[in-house]
């Protein structure tokens, strides 16, 4: 995978090029359930499609869905109106871009979070459990009591790959630490139920979880508000979150959906758009921990070193992180 | 004040005027969010009828809420308020999956469909057959019970869907696609077949289903004994105990078939649009029948025409996003509510005024008539 | 206008109310003359209740003017009414069951936000309104815990308290034993001398006849007749009432009971809470025979015809009819009882016999809705129940002679006769009737009477229950009376009087045996 580069030259890259594009680039976004602000991944998708109409000033066109089926529906009016490229995110969309991406294969679709294997579709995935493992360091450590707190949104395979990555960290750091683990719900309201997340949370803390990693889309953002009125630490996702409760913050697990979001627009105005599958882990850039002003002070430097370490050897691939999809299996 | 006016008049030209009412308030908020709410209106109904694909889309969903509105309907003529369409639909595709599952190896439509159909039905009917149980036999309140059956319904469903069903390899919570010949034919197919050019939608053979099931529920509460017993039941359920009916098999059966009947629900998404088994496909149309049917005022034709009109609001609500991005779709689902408050909370506010009216222009006629004479 | 004693202390002068098309209220002119009592008749419809609720301020006139001690006033809501001195007592009691006597007094008409202050000041009031008036009530009960008589008295003393001098009365006597009947037109009596102006709205002529000094009587929204009651009789106002003539005395032959054809045997009805419904109860009803059930109302007369008709199933002891047994554990529903040939039309035909929904057709089939032909071949025959449904209109000539009409859109008589007819369309060996003129027009009353002494000459068992005294001495053959869920007498109806039967009816010199 040669992506490290491409990703992490996007931005330098972003306002360097201007190459002959083949025809005119007409961008929409295409968010999941969640909605452009769920402060997780449809939000990254929101500011790297932001950031792509910063660089270049091309304007473009967005759509939050009410219910599942609009996906088919949005992807054919937004084809029908010429628009492309089409970037979606969420592994939901993957059977609606499937159709239409057979059926108007002049258009072409990137979408985050799936995989598809069709000439005019660039699918990209994250190892979502590569940059768990590396919070789940950091949450051993930092914590006194040697509980741990997970909150994911629903209980599907993509979460517990989440859970699982999380929990490998955990052991790497801390082999006699426990985890706690909860969903908050079987209903896509799951992933939009702050105020469950903030009394799951008060739970966990109750049960002498003192860092509580939240996976569960806007539903998150209510147990790291939980995590901030109790005094205890929380772990964010998707986004840098660090900013929303700077001294309780521990980290944030980052998924540059933002970057690919723009990226995929950039190209195609450069007429670098290439169909194809990605996998993004640590080595291209693509998953990551945040370290920034806000939560510097909670990372001391033997946190530091360690979870440095560990980022080293998955990248070397001395240190191997356990997909939990490649097999159903945790195994932690 | 509580004076009859012409059928015409109450079926069709007060809800009419409810639902230009629901417009107008509709239209104050779109105003005030400084859009053109006649623009909006345009985008709305053009996105919803303007061309076959729309139209197909709108009647996609109005069978959605035709079967959950029915369902709804059924248990309120027997004066049981079960809201608990949405577990019912889950269930009931997930019966219909099943079904395909076990049997699109075999090859034959004619086999696999029906099956699926029945067990959409069986599943349908027995998830609604236990709150029923309850109700009559153990006093549990069954709006309690069903709103109760819905998150079980969906963690039943998302428990099989990641350990039992999931596709290998998959990465979302799905099952393996279908063979194609469980696929309910869609009606696009058809009519091109037949030589008329529509475009692609959704709409699939279950609207017809939905209209079949809409002349069957008409026969069974309004020209069967067990419908007299049930209409009987609901109005007045000491009259039924004095006319000899059981209210108790009555409950469980109006209940299963209030069931079965949400569950054809996963007939037209899981058998017509999916063709695999997946989460929260009912999403939604559980609580839409339950103002479906209050539209419609419990009768078969009314709910077509409501569910109709569902099919509008949510097909052009997602148009009209989709035209004006100041609509956003949070905008959309309070238009909708207006609709829903105007025509069934608020229905008889505007009643007065048409028994006022009607009166008045009697009387003028009639003295008209007197001078003429 | 006839000419009166004294002046008028309150007056209706044209009086006009229309809802939608319906007149209710026509050209309705009175002059009530102070410290009188003043009897309002009329059947039901006739517009008695509207012009009443016009003087309370509960409706407003389309037309025509109210003058009270000579001044024209406008009462917009009950208040206005109030504060001219007019005050009313409803026929189902505006009380609130857990406050004391005290507090209904002032709820309403507290002065300032602290409630003690007015307690102290309205218990004084109310000892000297007592003192006054001879009505004595503890202040300090509990509303709930009072006999209805009592509850009656509260509700007058509230309108005292409000200062009124005008007294509506809707239907006193309907809740009453005819104790509480003499006991109230003595209190009224009372009132009348001090000066207070009563109006009494009834049906029952005897009381228009035993209180009042003046009677109107109204038809079809208007006043037909003024009469002083001195110079008029039963006769003459049941004529004015319904507009032709009516045989109040009910002519019958003596009964020929033949064999027994229901058994209830010490029969117990327990309900929520352990409360004891029916303790101990034992009958027989024979063919040819009409046994009447005399009782105050609510002492367990609608859980008797629930437990005979099978609706319900008693706790202990056992009912044999037509070779079924209903006991605790095996009860038989109503259909089932039915099919035996048990008709049962009971008291609150509302509630048990009509549905809102149905259409008179639809009624007339309710209970045989799955017997042929209405449902031959499992699907409903709408014509054949119109036909049926049209007999029975014909035969007990049910008015309107329309069968799609909604049953309940019939007066109270045409539906009573609708169920009676639908009950004995296929002639039963036992009839339970609970109530049978309930609501029922005068002239109805006697059609229904002479339809049931038929039956019972035919061969039938009759079992009447009625709160009715004269009703139950008028048709039966033997008078059962309850108390408190109990039979506590029977007796035979040629040795029945009004004072021995409502001395059993209160259960007094019995002793309270629960």
């Amino acid at each position: 995978m040669k992506a490290t580069a491409r990703i992490v030259g996007t931005l330098v890259a972003l306002a360097a090029l201007t190459g002959a594009s083949p025809r005119p680039v007409a961008p929409a976004y295409v968010y999941s359930m969640g909605g452009k602000f769920d402060r997780s991944f449809s939000q990254a998708l929101y500011e790297g499609a932001e950031a792509f109409k910063r660089q270049t000033g091309i304007p473009y066109v967005d759509f939050e869905i009410s219910n599942e089926t609009q996906f088919e529906q949005v992807y054919r009016r937004f084809v029908s109106r010429g628009r492309d490229p089409i970037i979606g995110v969420g592994f939901s969309q993957t059977d609606a871009v499937k159709r239409i991406a057979k059926k108007f294969p002049n258009t072409r679709f990137t979408l985050i979070d799936g995989n598809i294997d069709l000439p005019n579709v660039m699918s990209v995935e994250f190892r979502e459990e590569e940059g768990s493992f590396l919070v789940g360091v950091l949450a051993a450590m930092a914590s006194k009591t040697g509980k741990i707190g997970f909150i994911g949104g629903m209980d599907i395979p993509l979460i517990r790959r989440f859970a699982c990555g999380y929990a490998q960290g955990m052991k790497y750091a801390d082999s006699k630490a426990v985890l706690i683990q909860n969903m908050a719900g079987t209903t896509p309201d799951a992933w939009t139920n702050p105020a469950r997340g903030g009394e799951i949370a008060q739970q966990q803390f109750d049960r002498g979880v003192d860092v509580v990693y939240a996976a569960a889309g806007s539903t998150g953002s209510g147990a790291l508000q939980a995590a901030a009125d109790r005094g205890k630490l929380a772990i964010g996702v998707d986004s840098n979150q660090n900013y929303m409760h700077p001294g309780t913050m521990l980290t944030s697990m980052v998924k540059r959906v933002d970057l690919v979001g723009a990226k995929a627009a950039m190209d195609a105005k450069n007429g670098g758009w290439k169909p194809g599958h990605a996998v993004l882990g640590l080595k291209d850039g693509g998953v990551d921990w945040a370290y920034d002003q806000y939560n510097k002070a909670l990372i001391t430097p033997a946190m530091k070193a360690k979870v440095d370490q560990a980022k080293a050897d998955i990248i070397s691939g001395k240190l191997k992180v356990h997909d939990y999809q490649s097999d159903g299996r945790c195994g932690v | 004040m509580n004076q009859s006016l012409p059928r015409w008049v109450d079926i069709g030209l007060i809800p009419l005027a409810n639902v230009l009412l629901a417009f107008c308030a509709a239209g104050l908020i779109v105003l005030a969010i400084g859009a053109d709410p006649f623009a909006a209106v345009k985008f709305m109904l053009a996105g919803a009828l303007g061309n076959s694909e729309a139209i197909g889309y709108t009647l996609y969903y109005a069978t959605n809420y035709i079967f959950t509105g029915l369902a709804v309907a059924v248990a309120f003529h027997a004066g049981l308020f079960n809201i608990g369409g949405e577990g019912q639909a889950t269930l009931g595709g997930l019966g219909a999956g099943l079904a395909v599952l076990a049997l699109d190896h075999t090859g034959s439509a004619l086999v696999i469909v029906p099956t699926a159909i029945l067990a959409a039905a069986i599943f349908g009917a027995a998830w609604a057959a236990i709150p029923a149980y309850l109700q009559a036999y153990r006093g549990s309140h069954i709006v309690i019970t069903t709103i109760m059956f819905n998150f079980l319904a969906s963690a039943l469903m998302v428990y099989l869907m990641v350990n039992v069903l999931m596709a290998p390899g998959a990465v979302a919570p799905e099952s393996r696609d279908f063979a194609d010949t469980a696929a309910l034919p869609l009606i696009s197919d058809w009519l091109n077949a037949l030589g008329f050019h529509v475009m692609e939608s959704p709409l699939n053979l279950s609207l017809v289903f939905a209209l079949v099931a809409c002349a069957l529920v008409w026969f069974l509460v309004w020209h069967t004994p067990w419908g007299y017993e049930l209409r009987l039941m609901g109005f007045n359920a000491t009259a039924a105990l004095y006319a000899g009916a059981n209210p108790r098999r009555i409950i469980l059966l109006a209940m299963m078939l209030s069931g079965a009947l949400a569950g054809f629900v996963g007939v037209n998404e899981i058998l017509g649009v999916h063709h695999r088994l997946l989460l929260d496909f009912a999403l939604g149309y559980g609580f839409g029948g339950i103002a479906v049917a209050l539209m419609g005022r419990n009768h078969p034709v009314g709910i077509v025409f409501a569910g109709l009109l569902f099919g509008v609001l949510q097909q052009g609500g997602t148009e009209l996003t989709f035209e004006m991005p100041q609509v956003t779709r949070e905008m959309v689902v309070a238009i909708q509510g207006l609709v829903i408050l105007f025509s069934g909370a608020l229905a008889l506010m505007s009643r007065p005024w048409f028994e006022w009216s009607y009166w008045f222009v009697g009387r003028k006629l009639a003295v008209r008539k007197a001078a003429s004479a | 206008m006839a000419a009166v004693a004294s002046d008028p202390a309150l007056e209706l002068i044209g009086i006009e109310k229309s809802f939608g098309p319906v007149h209710a209220n026509r050209d309705v002119t009175m002059a009530i003359p102070k410290g009188r009592i003043v009897g309002v008749i009329g059947e039901n419809g006739a517009g008695k209740s509207t012009i009443m609720k016009i003087v309370y301020g509960l409706h407003r006139p389309d037309a025509g003017e109210i003058r009270v001690d000579g001044l024209v006033v406008t009462h917009e809501s009950p208040r206005d009414a109030i504060a001219n001195g007019i005050g009313m007592v409803h026929q189902h009691f505006m009380l609130v069951e857990s406050f004391t006597v005290l507090e209904n007094i002032i709820l309403g008409a507290e002065q300032g936000a602290l409630l003690k202050p007015s307690l102290v000041a309205a218990r004084a009031e109310l000892l000297r309104l007592a003192r006054e008036y001879g009505l004595q009530v503890d202040p300090d009960a509990r509303v709930g815990d009072l006999p209805v008589g009592d509850q009656q008295r509260v509700e007058i003393l509230k309108a005292l308290y409000r200062g009124a001098r005008i007294l509506i009365l809707d239907e006193p006597t309907a809740v009453l034993t005819p104790q509480e009947t003499d006991q109230l037109f003595r209190i009224l009596g009372a009132l009348k001398d001090k000066g207070a102006t009563i109006l009494l709205i009834t049906h029952k002529l005897r009381e228009v006849m035993a209180a009042t000094d003046l009677v109107y009587v109204m038809r079809a929204g208007q006043v037909v007749a003024e009469r002083a009651t001195i110079a008029t009789n039963r006769e003459e106002l049941a004529e004015l009432m319904v507009g032709r003539k009516v045989r109040l005395k009910l002519d019958k032959a003596p009964a020929q009971p033949g064999a027994a054809v229901l058994y209830a045997e010490h029969v117990g009805l327990t309900g929520a809470g352990g409360v004891a419904l029916l303790k101990d109860i034992s009958l027989t009803l024979r063919a040819g025979e009409i046994v009447g059930v005399a009782g105050v109302s609510g002492n367990g007369q609608t859980e008797l015809l629930e437990v005979l008709s099978g609706i319900r199933a008693p706790s202990s002891g056992n009912i044999a009819f037509g070779g079924a047994s209903i006991t605790a554990g095996h009860p038989v529903d109503a259909g089932k009882m039915r099919a035996l040939g048990l008709s049962h039309v009971p008291e609150d035909r509302h509630r048990y016999a009509m549905c809102t929904a149905f259409n008179a057709a639809e009624t007339s089939v309710l209970g045989r809705h799955r017997d042929a032909p209405f449902a031959a071949s499992g699907v409903l025959d709408y014509p054949a129940m119109r036909e049926h449904c049209a007999a029975l209109m014909e035969r007990y000539d049910v008015r309107p002679r329309r069968p799609e009409q909604r049953a309940v859109r019939f007066s109270g008589g045409n539906q009573q006769k609708l169920v009676i007819a639908r009950e004995t369309a296929v002639p039963p060996k036992v009839l339970l009737v609970g109530q049978p003129t309930r609501g029922v027009d005068i002239g109805a009353i006697e059609f229904i009477h002479r339809q049931l002494i038929a039956l019972r000459d035919a061969g039938c068992a009759i079992l009447v229950v009625s709160v009715e005294l004269d009703e139950v001495m008028a048709l039966s053959d033997r008078i059962l009376v309850i108390c408190a869920g109990r039979i506590v007498g029977e007796v035979p109806a040629a040795e029945a009087d009004e004072k021995t039967l409502g001395l059993m009816m209160a259960n007094i010199g019995q002793g309270d045996a629960a």
